[in-house]
């Protein structure tokens, strides 16, 4: 992959003395009272650092680590949203169920889509175009499809009391957050599981020269698309918890294509082919939404005329990208790394 | 990587064909022109016989394709040159309608004459970019220059949105004339918009084949190595290269601000067709470009006579991933 990619570490046999699968924990326990110190309104933001958290998690699976830049990943996001949404409005089925027929659909899709863009030999900036033109088409036909309401989108149904089954609490439930806390990590384990197993070490030295690794017998197709049904299962995870938290989704939030360039953000500004920078990436990029909000609402005197405005924040982020780019390539975890296991 | 392969096996990839190529070129152009009829006759039958639909799809299809045509032309440009697909060109459109926008409320020019200050306006703006970002990134991996210009998109469109608010704008430039085309109807604005946009193409074309610098330009395309070689200054030709790419999106962006409502995110729309006619062109095709954008334009307005409930850009993609699969070096390149 471009932005340069530390090797991963050769992995530990047994998982409990992972350093990432402690990390983990240890990083889920000291989050767990997290709602009940802080309030309603920095929940809200934490949510939000999750659900980029996931998605960039997904995109970093196929894109960081398999290296197949992908410009779509609103598909998988959008296909586990509606999964979810039709199978919960139209049938009444728990969003954990939708969850996981969403996440098998995402994958399938995954395989498809690689499985036709690899028969035809795209690479690279091709490869991009096709992601983002499957991704567009998705949004097109949802749109013009009244089995899927079209342009009008999904309402969840409100339910009065909490449900862990429904995935539905009051808002500002620090439920949410626990929620959150669980798909992130679970999501998180994903990440690590697979980079650990023998299919994420090919899928890497694919990344690294795929023509070697085909030479040494590595059925380098079959590699990929597992890579890209493991990111494209986990970009569904997003999907639900974004529809479940704001109870809404239509075709444009679900399959646009801010919505794919929201999944390459925070990993490039955390750290591409890293497990923790997707999740280093959202929380720096998340509340700057939030900060530039605040600041907007009631600017300071020469800024007055931007009162009420919007665009600021994601203006920031335009910029942190290309600082980023052209002076820390490795994003601030694969930095940080890189300087740590050199001393 | 495959990608700079496709394009450096090619050495023709601004010039025109050899005679060899020549035959080979006028069977596929026959092919392109034999489906284009097929689809015709097949939306004459769709439409249950109504000429003056097809008519009107072929006449509105084709002068939209001309401004398609200049925007894919830039973008096709960079990319033979640079090899890099530029996703901030949509946002380089609308900085050229905004441009248009505040010279044309604030002075009261004609839409039209605003040329003379966009087009420069985004040549210095697209040399800037190139000096100060891209040209810092060269020769680093494509995604790296594919989210370089994917963020400076990102910031236009949302400068603009934090300097002029998400409401529409618009421009008027005296009544609208409509003029009868074989039965369809044409407005004045979109007719000038597809003369004014085939004429800078053509001009933009002759430079490239006949001038010193666009000499240079071919050169560096066909083989930078070389052209370092015989003394090309190539990171010069890099900055004019984006310059002149991002002042044909500037232009389309004024010479559209008549008939599309000036939005932040307008130029969206203008990025995804201009994809589509580059890869259908082939990547860094200059007369494939010119070429693909009135097909790309045909497409979209077939697209809405075969399937009426759906998005005109449908039949968009549908092309668009047809084409990537079966033929990614474009419909006029050789089979590599």
């Amino acid at each position: 992959m471009s932005i340069q990619t530390p090797m991963v570490d050769i992995s530990p046999r047994h998982i409990w003395s992972d350093k990432n699968v402690i990390a983990l924990l240890i990083g889920i326990v000291v989050l767990v009272p997290f709602p009940l110190v802080f309030g309603a309104s920095q929940e809200a933001i934490a949510i939000r650092v999750m659900i980029i958290g996931i998605l960039g998690i997904s995109w970093n699976i196929m894109s960081g680590y398999g290296g197949m830049f992908s410009f779509g990943h609103a598909a998988y996001f959008g296909i586990g949203a509606y999964s979810s949404s039709v199978m919960l409005v139209n049938f009444d089925i728990s969003p954990w169920i939708g969850m996981l027929v969403g996440m098998g659909l995402a994958a399938l899709f995954g395989v498809i889509i690689g499985y036709l863009s690899f028969r035809y030999k795209l690479r690279g900036t091709y490869f991009a175009l096709a992601t983002f033109a499957f991704a567009e088409m998705l949004r097109i036909i949802v749109m013009s499809a009244d089995a899927l309401n079209a342009g009008v989108g999904y309402h969840i149904p409100l339910i009065t009391e909490s449900s862990w089954w429904l995935m539905q609490f009051p808002s500002g439930s620090p439920n949410y957050f626990w929620l959150g806390l669980t798909l992130l990590g679970a999501s998180l384990l994903i990440s690590i599981l697979f980079v650990r197993s023998r299919a994420g070490q090919f899928v890497i030295a694919i990344r690294e020269d795929e023509s070697a690794a085909a030479s040494l017998g590595i059925p380098v197709l079959k590699f990929k698309l597992i890579a890209i049904s493991v990111s494209g299962a986990v970009g569904a995870i997003a999907g639900v918890f974004y529809t479940q938290y704001y109870l809404f989704i239509d075709p444009d939030l679900a399959f646009g294509a801010s919505r794919s360039i929201e999944a390459i953000l925070a990993p490039v500004v955390g750290g591409v082919g890293t497990i923790w920078g997707p999740i280093v990436g959202s929380s720096v990029l998340a509340p700057l939404t939030d900060i530039t909000a605040a600041l907007l609402r009631n600017p300071p005197g020469p800024l007055g005329f931007l009162e009420g405005r919007s665009g600021l924040d994601i203006m920031l982020y335009a910029i942190l990208i290309i600082v980023m780019i052209l002076f820390l390539p490795k994003g601030i975890f694969g930095t940080i790394k890189e300087k740590v296991s050199r001393k | 990587m495959s990608v700079s392969q496709v394009s450096n096996s090619d050495v023709d990839v601004f010039d025109l064909p050899s005679d060899s190529d020549r035959k080979m070129l006028l069977k596929r152009v026959a092919i392109v022109v034999g489906i284009t009829v097929l689809v015709v006759v097949l939306a004459y039958w769709r439409t249950g016989g109504s000429g003056l639909l097809v008519t009107q799809a072929i006449v509105t299809g084709l002068l939209v394709g001309g401004v398609y045509s200049l925007i894919a032309l830039g973008l096709t440009l960079i990319f033979g040159v640079l090899h890099i697909i530029n996703f901030a060109q949509g946002a380089l459109v609308t900085m050229g309608m905004y441009a248009t926008y505040v010279i044309s409320s604030n002075l009261g020019w004609n839409p039209y004459l605003t040329l003379v200050i966009s087009i420069p306006l985004l040549l210095v703006f697209g040399g800037l970019v190139q000096i100060l970002i891209i040209n810092r990134s060269m020769g680093e991996a494509h995604e790296n220059q594919l989210l370089l210009t994917l963020a400076l998109g990102l910031l236009i469109e949302n400068t603009l949105l934090l300097v002029f608010g998400g409401n529409p704008l618009s421009v008027r430039s005296g009544p609208e004339t409509v003029y009868n085309i074989f039965g369809a109807v044409a407005t004045q604005s979109r007719i000038i918009a597809f003369l004014g946009a085939s004429l800078l193409a053509v001009l933009l074309f002759i430079m490239l084949q006949r001038t010193g610098i666009g000499t240079a330009i071919r050169a560096v395309a066909a083989n930078p190595t070389g052209a370092r070689l015989v003394g090309i200054n190539v990171k010069r030709i890099y900055i004019i290269t984006f310059a002149i790419g991002a002042a044909c999106a500037g232009a389309a962006g004024t010479l559209v601000v008549p008939f599309v409502s000036i939005q932040p995110i307008a130029g969206e729309v203008f990025n995804v067709t201009a994809f589509v006619v580059v890869v259908l062109g082939g990547l860094g095709k200059v007369v494939g470009a010119m070429f693909g954008g009135l097909i790309v334009g045909l497409a979209e307005q077939f697209g809405g006579i075969f399937f009426p409930d759906q998005s005109n850009l449908l039949g968009v993609f549908a092309v668009f991933i047809l084409i990537l699969f079966l033929r990614p070096q474009g419909l006029f390149a050789n089979a590599s």
